[in-house]
């Protein structure tokens, strides 16, 4: 495939992996924030490559294991509805709740859908004029606009029986929680490539400025966060601490303009609860005032659905970087990919389940701290 | 969650008010709303995600990226270091 198949390229890989290593001079701790980047990182084994001053931690950033689990479950008591075409994406279908998952709904007889558009479930309520259909809008800014697009096209077509449950979460103000945390190591940050294919840039650089810290944009490919690692290393060695683009192919400074001001017109920011994380001030998105019959969580009363977190497992800490799987005692045990205790196991994109994925638990060297 | 996949644009149509297009993804084509890409042409490629295209491929960029890549290649099979002069 064009555009990715070059971007793996074994022996240029080598040759900046080389470049990275003659580069060290002292111990850098580097966090790569998005779920994409941990998927391709330990399934390629890139955070084993590197002499033992470079430490990659994984952040917080997938989607999908960060949606509270209180979310979860009003997508269930709403999917479980009689009236209710329920559509997702399929990575949220094998998400547990606290007592079942979109699934095991389905299997019960429930009208579960896996679509691949928001569009695709406002097609469905064109074509069952009888049903409710409800979009479970889970994502970070690389989806809102697809999903705003959905809403506002519902809005101006007059579609009434089409309603979305929002979980949206934004990156920046995650990474400055991550940063602000007592017992933060995080250094520099490949920031997520397609987040700010959306956003830009731009709503980086007073982090960089204020937390003193290198910020790169990076794709997704083995060379992409590579050289995006190489931007890191070579900024903090000198002392630098600033926003400099690795995915220009695809990411600009400014973003895209109608995507942002798309996403602006039918959403707000307001306060969320990450999973695993616990409430973080102005990090997700609610539909405005203006579209507020189109939102799932009022259309279908779910606010008497309140849900704890169970504190069995410790990927709060592995989300912030403090800690990696092979620091669990549960990891692969009592917590794997069919049965996860929490957040970081129960998508692929979560670092539990990358780790799982590609059998690092089965491997002595599972941890932790270098 | 982000996964999103660069695909070459076959056509560009009108349909309900958007500008659609259909996809090319390495033989697999798909019908993908081109509305946040109003400027771009057929035969360039574009960012999909969940139907949606939100970024135009920079190819001369991504020529760049590459290019430097191996510049840096060559670079390394020189003498690393002390200079042997």
């Amino acid at each position: 495939m064009k555009f990715v198949d070059e971007y793996r390229d074994e022996k240029l890989a080598q040759n900046i992996i080389n470049k990275i290593s003659r580069m060290l001079t002292r111990n850098w701790v580097i966090m790569e924030v998005c779920g994409g980047q941990t998927h391709a990182i330990v399934k390629y084994g890139l955070d084993q490559i590197f002499p033992k001053q470079m430490e990659l931690v994984h952040g917080p950033g997938c989607p999908v294991c960060v949606t509270p689990l209180e979310m979860i479950d009003k997508a269930l008591a709403i999917a479980e509805r009689e009236e209710v075409i329920f559509c997702s994406f399929g990575d949220m279908m094998r998400v547990p709740g606290s007592r079942a998952d979109l699934l095991q709904v389905k299997a019960r007889g429930g009208d579960v859908r896996i679509v691949y558009s928001p569009m695709d479930a406002l097609k469905l309520a064109r074509e069952n004029p009888d049903k409710k259909v409800v979009f479970f809008a889970v994502g970070f800014e690389t989806t809102a606009p697809a999903n705003a697009m959905a809403v506002w096209k519902a809005k101006e077509d007059g579609i009434q029986n089409f309603s979305m449950l929002v979980s949206h979460v934004l990156v920046p103000p995650a990474m400055t929680a991550i940063l602000d945390s007592p017992g933060n190591r995080v250094q520099g940050f490949l920031a997520a490539g397609h987040v700010c294919t959306v956003m830009g840039t731009w709503e980086y650089e007073p982090i960089a400025v204020a937390y003193k810290v290198p910020i790169v944009p990076s794709g997704f490919e083995p060379l992409d966060i590579l050289e995006g690692i190489m931007m890191l290393v070579r900024q903090l060695e000198a002392g630098k601490a600033e926003v400099e683009n690795q995915y220009t192919r695809i990411v600009t400074r400014e973003g895209n303009a109608l995507a942002q001001e798309k996403i602006s017109a039918v959403f707000e920011v307001c306060d969320r609860q990450w999973r695993g994380i616990g409430e973080i001030p102005q990090s997700g998105l609610r539909l405005k005032e203006e579209f507020k019959a189109f939102d799932a969580a009022m259309v279908f009363e779910t606010r008497a659905i309140q849900t704890e977190e169970p504190s069995l497992c410790i990927s709060g800490e592995i989300l912030q970087g403090l800690k990696k799987p092979g620091d669990c005692p549960a990891f692969g045990v009592q917590c794997t990919p069919e049965n996860p205790l929490g957040a970081t196991m129960v998508s692929s994109e979560g670092t539990c389940a990358a780790f799982y994925q590609y059998g690092r638990h089965q491997n002595q060297e599972l941890t932790g701290a270098k | 969650m982000c996964l999103s996949v660069p695909g070459r644009i076959l056509d560009i149509t009108e349909e309900d008010g958007f500008k659609m297009g259909k996809v090319d993804f390495s033989g697999v084509i798909k019908r993908i709303c081109l509305q946040y890409v109003p400027d771009i042409q057929v035969g360039e490629y574009a960012l999909v995600h969940v139907g949606f295209a939100i970024a135009r491929v920079d190819e001369k960029e991504a020529a760049k990226t590459l290019q430097l890549l191996r510049e840096l290649d060559e670079m390394q099979d020189e003498p690393d270091g002390e200079s042997s002069s």
